[in-house]
């Protein structure tokens, strides 16, 4: 079984991040230092096949930049949180197993979705059902069922910026229709 | 004041704080009750300590070439912990290293349950055939006659239960057509 070529334009992402990888490593951004790190690259890109992450070939930096600010406000915000409960409630917390349905099947995003929702509401991704994009989180302090549809709400909340930021055309057009209902639902 | 003492206090201040949150974590493992609840102490808070520190690393070190580095350690940080935490915290789960009665939901147990029974079908019913074959020895010829295209794919149970990716069984058996042609 023979595996079949990626075009270079898809590799293009990991190239760059891997010659700006490079770059940072050996604390030297010149021209020189670049070409060699991009040979390197090629080299590692060639000799080591991964399969191919799929980008939905758009990204929105301004969505990106939100998104990014928004999850390190939220890795404090978590972190002392997690510290709060371990003092205060320790033993005697109650957590909860759940399924969140995301609506992307992208792979990437799924995992970018389980990545972010591990470091920020205080969840950890137990099982992922790939089949139907469902993720299982075990998560920190659900005492009622109701703390727990908020929390599922929150993790569809992340997955819509993240859905801005990268994710494909159709799924910005679900993620707008949504909101859109939400608004409408809210107002009559 | 000058800029070099504020920077100096916000490095100091930065470092404390992630010490602090390493604290924490460690806190957080004595105090939590079971292995899933300890992961949440061993990723969070060490995270964002982590942060701290390398930010007050480069408020003290004053150099931008340092600063690519550092952020790519956290980065790096970010892609694994997650892998880990839920690495061991799916060991964790499938081998039943948690406390059931702090747990107020779980929404996966009954998705293992009927993945289990599926299984459990799976198996009494292959076991059933191999009985049939056995008492009947005239079909058991007949079958291997018709060889592998004669043999019952076996079901494999739906669900968060199952090993193998779709694609890899379906690269399996065009290979296996690919054989037999």
């Amino acid at each position: 079984m023979t595996r079949s070529r990626i075009p270079l334009l898809v590799e293009v992402p990991l190239l760059v991040w891997l010659v700006i990888l490079w770059g940072a490593l050996w604390q030297d951004f010149s021209a020189g230092n670049l070409i060699f790190g991009l040979l390197i690259a090629l080299a590692v890109v060639n000799i080591f096949y991964l399969p191919p992450v799929e980008l939905a070939g758009r990204l929105n930096l301004w969505a990106a930049a939100v998104f990014v600010a928004a999850f390190l406000l939220n890795v404090a915000k978590a972190s002392f949180e997690v510290f709060w409960i371990a003092l205060t409630r320790g033993p005697r917390t109650k957590n909860g197993v759940l399924a969140v349905k995301l609506r992307s099947h992208s792979d990437l995003l799924v995992t970018a979705t389980g990545h972010t929702i591990s470091l920020i509401p205080g969840s950890l991704v137990v099982d992922v059902d790939r089949s139907t994009s469902t993720l299982y989180l075990h998560v920190l302090d659900i005492p009622d069922p109701d703390k727990a549809d908020r929390f599922r709400e929150q993790v569809r909340r992340i997955e819509a910026g993240l859905i801005r930021a990268i994710g494909s055309k159709e799924e910005v057009a679900m993620v707008k229709a949504e909101a859109a209902n939400r608004r409408n639902g809210g107002t009559s | 004041m000058n800029t070099d003492l504020v920077l100096e206090i916000v490095a100091g201040l930065c470092l404390v704080l992630g010490a602090l949150m390493s604290l924490a974590a460690a806190i957080g493992l004595l105090r939590f009750p079971d292995l899933l609840s300890r992961m949440h102490a061993a990723t969070k808070p060490q995270v964002f300590g982590l942060l701290l520190l390398l930010i007050g690393l480069a408020l003290q070190l004053r150099s931008w070439a340092a600063v690519p580095v550092l952020i790519i350690a956290w980065l790096f940080q970010l892609l694994t912990v997650p892998v880990s935490a839920h690495m061991v915290g799916r060991a964790g789960y499938r081998t039943k290293h948690l406390h059931r009665e702090t747990l107020s939901v779980d929404d996966l147990d009954a998705v293992v349950q009927k993945a289990a029974a599926e299984e459990a079908e799976r198996r009494k019913a292959d076991a059933a055939e191999e009985a049939a074959l056995a008492a009947d020895p005239e079909l058991a010829a007949e079958l291997a006659a018709e060889g592998d295209a004669g043999k019952k794919p076996a079901g494999k149970p739906k669900g968060v239960l199952r090993t193998k990716e779709p694609k890899e069984t379906a690269a399996k058996a065009s290979a296996k057509r690919r054989r037999e042609s």
